[in-house]
């Protein structure tokens, strides 16, 4: 098991405990349980870490799939630096987050979730694992000849001037015969 | 034999870990289903969450309403005839879950559920293997607290006997009423009892199916296998031939195999490389990760006691169609050449042999692959067929093409070269390697010429997209006349 990245999985159980803090309090706004305030809470905290969670990281080894549309949200998950980078710190603030959740039946599970994703985050961090962006590739730019042809010319070939370029006539075209020749006509 | 579980495998949907490039339909069902009880875990939870609350209000509330009069009845009595669950007036619905059984064990099968999801994403399942499964063992406790979840009995109905005496669409009007001897309304209290717990009728079979077979792949592992010899060829491939009391399979068949000394609990697919007619059984492990590479060393350090292996297998659909078609066009793609390995072997064997039961009478065989380095023990193997071929005087039985389409312009250039050398530069066979990929138009209309009326069945083991073209391909190339050429493409799942 020597090559697994813990933040992965830690990443995948966050995304998923955000939509279930959010979906617990929904219900429990919704209908209005005893200490709904929890739930408005919940469901702001859920969003929070879906928006946190949903760029997903670049992989030490090999290449990363990224989640659709992702890139918006790397931009700003980027802006912070260290405090998005260091996975000690994502496991505190999960462990924090969801501790407002336990107080209400209907967001304890997303608690339990995130919980057990800030474990996996804190496992991730003392492994030495980091949050690094997936950086867009710059666009090549398409190559002719099929990359074979190293250095393009990049002035056109030298051409006599406009005059002489005009087409000639037909007549003049041919050889000029040194005998005059009649047609017959038959 | 292997094939009485097949239908078991299905309705069970998941008794087996999977390679990548076979399509199981037993894997489809097993998401399907795994989506669907994701979707109704979440409608029922958050149906019990709204009851909870309710089953709450309704005890505190001392308003005399029908829900409040309902929740006091037989709360006093040892009895069991109570309605609502809960019975104390100062508790919460969460402290009434983490003190009841379908509560608690709601609780933990949801996160057991939970996990075993986000570790079964397929981005967590193709990179990081042994997460998932691993996690996804979790289903025994999954299992089991479903099975205990409905013991309690806490969501009740009206017992038979009470709705004789009270009916409740008649009594529910006047609830202060109730009981005594109150000759209006002929209302006694109404009596509750537990609906019993029915999940375990539900999943008892498919367990006690899914323990069975465990249980006979252990027994199955548990045979002694001999290796009888150990090859290692070029670009760390290493070939083993073994031997295990009953063992027989067919051509396109896997295996799993387990080296103790390398990894106690992994168990990794191989394709069998070896026909059904030789008295051993092989397979072609390359050095692709951690397990592989270990297993090679293992046995390059030749130690005088060979590591032990235990196999369990072989799995997977035999495809006995390759020998019914008159014509075989095999495509191998990449790692999809390995089962042909066993295929070319198997019917060269009944070739000779003059087997009634193979109907083949040619077989054009292409290679598809980036580069031959890690398949040179498959050159090998096309090498010493050719030969045999040749002794025989049957050299135009088996007709192979190379293709490869990870070339560069040296070997190009290498190639052009030594146009008129009788054997390939690259490849040492008489045939000569072609670059790039096939033209799958030339090559139909081809054998649709020199063959006009036979059927020919085309197998292919290799990626999607080529399954899809040379589906286009057959259905093009087939003649509409029943008489003529016709060509059958086989989605065997090699």
């Amino acid at each position: 098991m020597g090559r697994i990245e813990w933040a992965m999985w830690a990443n995948e159980q966050a995304l998923a405990s955000g939509l279930i803090l959010v979906t617990g309090g929904i219900v429990a706004v919704a209908a209005q349980f005893k200490g709904w305030p929890f739930a408005a809470y919940s469901i702001a905290a859920g969003v929070f870490v879906c928006l946190l969670e949903y760029p997903r990281g670049k992989r030490k080894k090999g290449s990363t799939m990224e989640r659709c549309g992702q890139k918006y949200f790397t931009a700003v998950v980027k802006v912070f630096g260290p405090v998005t980078r260091n996975y000690y710190v994502r496991a505190i603030l999960h462990a924090a987050l969801a501790v407002p959740a336990g107080f209400l039946l209907s967001t304890i599970l997303g608690m339990a979730c995130l919980g057990i994703a800030s474990a996996i985050y804190l496992l991730a961090a003392i492994r030495g694992e980091e949050w690094n962006p997936i950086e867009q590739k710059p666009q090549e730019r398409p190559q002719v000849g099929g990359g074979t042809i190293k250095q393009p010319p990049t002035m056109p070939p030298p051409r006599p001037p406009v005059e002489t370029r005009k087409k000639q006539p037909a007549e003049v075209a041919g050889q000029e015969n040194p005998v005059p020749v009649a047609v017959e006509a038959e | 034999r292997d094939k009485k579980f097949y239908y078991t495998r299905v309705l069970l949907g998941c008794c087996r870990r999977t390679m990548r490039k076979q399509l199981d339909h037993n894997l489809t069902f097993h998401k399907l289903v795994a989506y669907a009880i994701a979707l109704f875990t979440a409608v029922h939870i958050i149906a019990h969450l709204c009851n909870f609350e309710w089953y709450n209000d309704s005890q505190q509330a001392a308003d005399g309403s029908l829900s409040s009069i309902l929740s006091d009845l037989h709360q006093d009595e040892e009895s069991n005839k109570w309605l609502n669950p809960i019975h104390s007036n100062s508790t919460t619905p969460a402290y009434v879950t983490f003190t009841t059984i379908p509560g608690l064990t709601g609780v933990i099968i949801t996160v057991a559920l939970i996990l075993m999801v986000t570790s079964s994403m397929e981005f967590i399942r193709r990179s990081y293997f042994e997460v998932f499964w691993y996690t996804h063992h979790l289903f025994i406790i999954y299992f089991a607290g479903l099975v205990i979840h409905g013991i309690a009995g806490l969501v009740r109905g009206q017992t038979a006997e009470s709705l004789n005496k009270h009916n409740p669409e008649h009594c529910a009007q006047d609830p202060t009423h109730w009981g005594g001897n109150n000759k209006h309304s002929h209302c006694e209290e109404p009596e509750f009892g537990s609906i019993p717990a029915e999940s375990w009728q539900w999943v008892l079979a498919p367990i006690l199916l899914y323990v069975f077979e465990r249980v006979l792949r252990f027994w199955r592992s548990q045979q002694r296998v001999v290796v009888t010899k150990v090859v290692v060829h070029p670009s760390k491939v290493l070939e083993l031939q073994m031997h295990k009391k009953g063992f027989s399979m067919e051509v396109g068949q896997y295996i799993f195999i387990n080296s103790p000394s390398v990894s106690r609990l992994e168990w990794h697919p191989f394709t069998l490389t070896s026909a059904p007619e030789e008295d051993f059984f092989s397979v072609h492990i390359r050095a692709v990760g951690d397990w592989t590479e270990n297993l090679i060393d293992t046995f390059q350090q030749q130690k005088p006691k060979t590591p032990r292996i235990e196999v369990d297998g072989p799995f997977g659909t035999a495809s006995e169609d390759v020998f019914q078609y008159e014509v075989a066009m095999l495509v191998g793609a990449g790692i999809g050449v390995t089962p042909f390995a066993s295929v070319l072997k198997s019917i060269w064997y009944k070739f000779q042999h003059a087997d009634q039961r193979l109907k083949t009478k040619k077989i054009y065989f292409y290679w598809l692959c980036r580069d031959t380095g890690a398949f040179a023990w498959f050159n090998d193997l096309l090498a010493s067929l050719e030969q045999e071929m040749e002794e025989s005087g049957k050299a135009s039985f088996l007709n192979y093409r190379l293709f490869l389409t990870g070339w560069d312009n040296s070997i190009a250039g290498q190639a052009a070269f030594n146009f008129d050398k009788d054997t390939d530069v690259v490849t040492g066979l008489k045939q000569k390697t072609s670059f790039g990929r096939p033209r799958w138009s030339n090559e139909f209309s081809a054998v649709a010429t020199a063959h006009p009326r036979s059927v020919v069945g085309v197998f292919l083991c290799g990626p999607q997209a080529l399954a899809k073209s040379l589906q286009k391909c057959c259905h093009q190339y087939s003649s509409l006349d029943p008489r003529k050429v016709k060509f059958y493409f086989n989605k065997e799942n090699f």
